[in-house]
């Protein structure tokens, strides 16, 4: 046996994958099915001699995390549904402000305050579009525990790359659930680290709309002194209404994610070679599929699995490719059809259906694998 | 020739690619612009120690002008914003600056935590009376009977009394002011921002644009000798009775307690004696 | 899927079987290398109310974290056991205790009935305890873990001071698991 290996809950590996990339913030509100990844960081994180603080509401606990992240902090945060749309006005502000932040949403049902304690996955276009204004996001749905733990890790490393806020969507299923972990020697991980920018202070910009580079975010405190406002502004940070200067803004929110698509995306494939009927899954529900690719396979029927990683930026130029070869996609959620919205844009020329459950219950193998057959 | 007076130089201190401002002409709150650089001068504060959050509205616009650390963030947050740094980083001076509305309306949640913590941090609450920049709205503070847009028959709702309210939600620190009284309002600034703990100074100051002139004072005049005239120096309060009272306000320390557990320092101590 | 083995914990919230749940995936993924998941059902109550604990064991990747057909339930109320029943497999195996269901209408496959509340009274003088008796029951009459898997993956969450009482608990758990498969 090896001290390596722990059997831990989704939510604590999030908590672990945090600490071990270097988190040395975490602001939170209590929320279930959330609340483990507060717990643990309250009592672990804190002993490392970091900050951890209850606020007043989301919205405080996001506040608080980017102004930690605006004095050098890798911070996080955690919530669920009804937490994540009072968040979302900061992830607005962190978008336009280019903070760096990372945003936990242990996905429950909705709408409102819905079912605590069940599982769901109805804040995937939430994710994308909660916030008011265009913005670019990145967002990530583990299916296991162990890819909790390590998403987690390029989560911050990928908000301090592209200075932005980075979504987890997890649900109460992998967010309760209990794994094997096999936790690495931290010198093994590439970490992403806050640095300050390689120009002295007179030089810096903290914004660069049109290098194509992202600028390094100065942390407040150390010589770089600088504007940070929601409002719409120019590259030394200060309001603006120029024209230009708008456009070159939005384009740059959008692109620096979208250009960069091919470091962010992450997927994984089961069997698509030959596949006759593709299954696009995500989270907890890719496992039931998995399952149901077994189920499909022994009973002759040609399937393949799709599974995004990365849910945001969706992966639409592979599942373009994909749907070239296979003609039939099948698209099971646990909410009343969102990734599928994405799906059929991709794959506008296929039979793309979906198999959607918002009863609480998780999606089984056996339901998936009827759909399966249905379609063929 | 006019006799010198020592002249004090806001130029270091200004971002000057962001002048002009953005406020009216007789607007006050340049006055407590003026006092605050002041008194962080006299305060001999490094530029790059000294962080200034705000929200949203024509106070909220105050850190735009000024070279510190400066965070202009959402309506009625900066406080969250504040402690975010102030907490990650407790060797910065955090300053937040905010109107009536950003402070008390839609961050009014994060006004009472914020006091109850007993961050040491400083907050000026700049109060008009009004939502000044989007046209004269119904204020928190906005006195009962007056005129705004959206109370054009007179205000029924009695309104918030910012130092009370401080103090009773756990401020150690708590004393009001106004953009006429520009030398005491200077020293406050200072003694605030040297009080250790949750400092909250009231600023009156005058929006004779969306406030004055919908209710008898549309000179910046007018509502600069309201200042004058309705301020009672806290001292002298106490001699005077509920109806002499009535339709003024306390000014100067309303309140201090020194010695009060301290929200910073409480937590970094309990990270050292947990710490592995 | 034949080297997949599902397990379900059902009783009532307090009793202790999130926590067995735990202590026998953790047996089986840390101290003998296999892959495991327990999840678990819970209301909004903290105490109180049904509980649920599952853990499914194989050597292979684990797919579909939830049991779909049982091969074992540990039954610690009426309630459960009336409920949950019907997902055993048809070969499976039930666990309960004599004193806590008396109907047993609903059963299905292999049925124990062993006694499990009266022997902690009797041997540890309350019922704390009950848990880790019906633990050993299970490990005892299913082998899906080694005793000296379970009994290391126990002694590493039981709390300073109470290793001997829990070690006992289990070892009558075993020892009740061997009389009943004599029957």
């Amino acid at each position: 046996m090896s001290e390596n290996i722990k059997l831990m809950q989704g939510n604590e590996a999030i908590a672990e994958g945090a600490m071990i990339a270097g988190c040395d913030f975490f602001a939170g509100y209590p929320i279930t099915p959330s609340s483990e990844v507060s717990e643990i960081l309250s009592a672990k994180l804190t002993k490392k001699g970091h900050i951890v603080i209850q606020m007043e509401d989301e919205i405080a606990a996001l506040g608080a995390v980017l102004g930690a992240a605006l004095g050098g902090a890798k911070a996080l945060t955690a919530t669920s549904g009804p937490g994540m749309s009072l968040k979302s006005e900061h992830i607005g502000y962190a978008s336009m402000c280019e903070i760096p932040c990372v945003i936990v949403n242990v996905m429950r049902g909705g709408p409102s305050t819905g079912n605590p304690t069940l599982p769901s996955q109805a804040d995937i276009m939430q994710a994308k579009w909660g916030t008011h204004g265009d913005h670019a996001i990145i967002a990530i749905t583990p299916s296991s525990v162990n890819e909790s733990f390590y998403e987690t890790i390029r989560a911050l490393n990928l908000a301090v790359k592209y200075r932005t806020p980075v979504l987890i969507l997890t649900d109460e299923i992998i967010g309760h659930m209990r794994e094997k972990v096999i936790i690495p020697e931290k010198d093994t991980l590439e970490i992403i680290d806050v640095k300050l920018p390689d120009v002295p202070p007179s030089e810096y910009k903290p914004y660069n709309y049109k290098s194509g580079k992202v600028t390094p975010l100065a942390p407040m405190g150390e010589g770089y002194r600088y504007h940070v406002t929601g409002l719409s502004h120019g590259e030394t940070g200060f309001p603006t209404a120029k024209m230009e200067v708008l456009q070159d803004m939005q384009n740059w929110l959008i692109d620096k994610i979208y250009k960069n698509i091919k470091d962010i995306e992450k997927y994984e494939e089961t069997m698509t070679e030959d596949a006759d009927i593709l299954i696009v899954a995500y989270g907890s529900v890719s496992r039931s599929a998995k399952a149901a690719l077994s189920m499909a396979r022994a009973g002759g029927i040609k399937a393949g699995l799709f599974r995004p990683i990365t849910i945001w930026p969706f992966p639409e130029e592979r599942i373009k490719e994909l749907s070239k070869k296979i003609k039939k996609i099948l698209v099971p959620e646990m909410n009343m059809g969102q990734i599928i919205l994405e799906v059929q844009r991709a794959a506008c020329n296929n039979i793309v259906k979906g198999l959607n459950i918002v009863s609480g219950e998780p999606i089984t193998p056996d339901k998936i694998y009827l759909k399966i057959k249905e379609m063929m | 020739m006019p006799k010198t007076t020592i002249k004090f130089d806001y130029d270091k201190y200004l971002r000057k690619d962001t002048l002009p401002h953005i406020w009216c002409p007789g607007c006050g709150d340049g006055i407590i612009l003026k006092s605050l650089l002041r008194a962080i001068d006299k305060l001999q504060y490094k530029k790059d120690d000294v962080v200034i959050t705000s929200g949203i509205g024509c106070a909220s616009r105050l850190p735009g002008y000024v070279d510190f650390n400066t965070i202009h963030t959402t309506h009625g947050r900066a406080l969250t914003f504040a402690i975010g740094i102030k907490m990650y980083k407790p060797r910065l001076k955090v300053i937040t600056v905010s109107g009536d509305g950003d402070a008390l309306a839609i961050g009014g949640n994060h006004f009472i935590h914020a006091a109850r913590r007993n961050i040491d941090m400083t907050l000026i609450v700049f109060n008009n009376y009004t939502y000044g920049m989007t046209g004269g709205q119904s204020s928190p503070t906005q006195p009962y009977g007056s005129l705004a847009t959206t109370t054009p028959y007179g205000s029924v709702e009695p309104p918030f009394d910012t130092c009370e309210l401080a103090k009773a939600a756990g401020a150690t620190w708590v004393a009001r002011s106004t953009s006429y009284h520009a030398v005491q309002l200077e020293k406050l600034i200072a003694d605030a921002l040297t009080h250790k703990g949750f400092s909250v100074l009231e600023v009156i100051t005058n929006c004779h644009i969306s406030y004055g002139r919908r209710n008898k004072m549309k000179s910046p005049v007018e509502m600069i000798k309201y200042q004058k005239e309705k301020a009672v120096p806290n001292r002298s309060a106490g001699n005077m009775t509920p109806e002499e009272l009535t339709g003024r306000f306390k000014t100067g320390l309303i309140y201090e307690k020194k010695d009060s557990l301290e929200f910073v320092e409480e937590t970094y101590k309990q990270l050292e004696l947990i710490k592995q | 899927m034949d080297n997949i083995t599902e397990i379900r914990f059902a009783g009532s919230g307090g009793q202790g079987l999130i926590l067995v749940g735990i202590i026998l995936a953790e047996a089986a993924a840390i101290y003998e290398n296999k892959n495991a998941v327990q999840t678990q059902n819970y209301g909004p109550e903290a105490r109180g109310g049904s509980s649920k604990s599952e853990v499914v064991i194989s050597n292979e990747p684990i797919a579909y974290p939830k049991a779909t057909s049982l091969d074992y339930m540990v039954a610690l109320t009426q309630e459960s056991f009336s409920k949950y029943a019907c997902d055993l497999k048809d070969t499976g195996t039930i666990i309960t205790d004599k004193e806590l269901v008396t109907d047993f209408s609903a059963a299905k496959g292999k049925l124990y009935i062993i006694d499990m509340v009266k022997s902690a009274r009797e041997e540890l003088g309350k019922l704390l305890g009950l848990n880790v008796i019906a633990l050993g029951v299970l490990v005892e009459i299913s082998g899906v873990v080694s005793k000296d898997s379970i009994e290391k993956a126990l002694m590493k969450r039981v709390p300073k001071g109470f290793e001997d009482y829990n070690k006992k608990a289990l070892e009558i758990g075993f020892r009740l698991g061997r009389e009943a498969k004599k029957n």
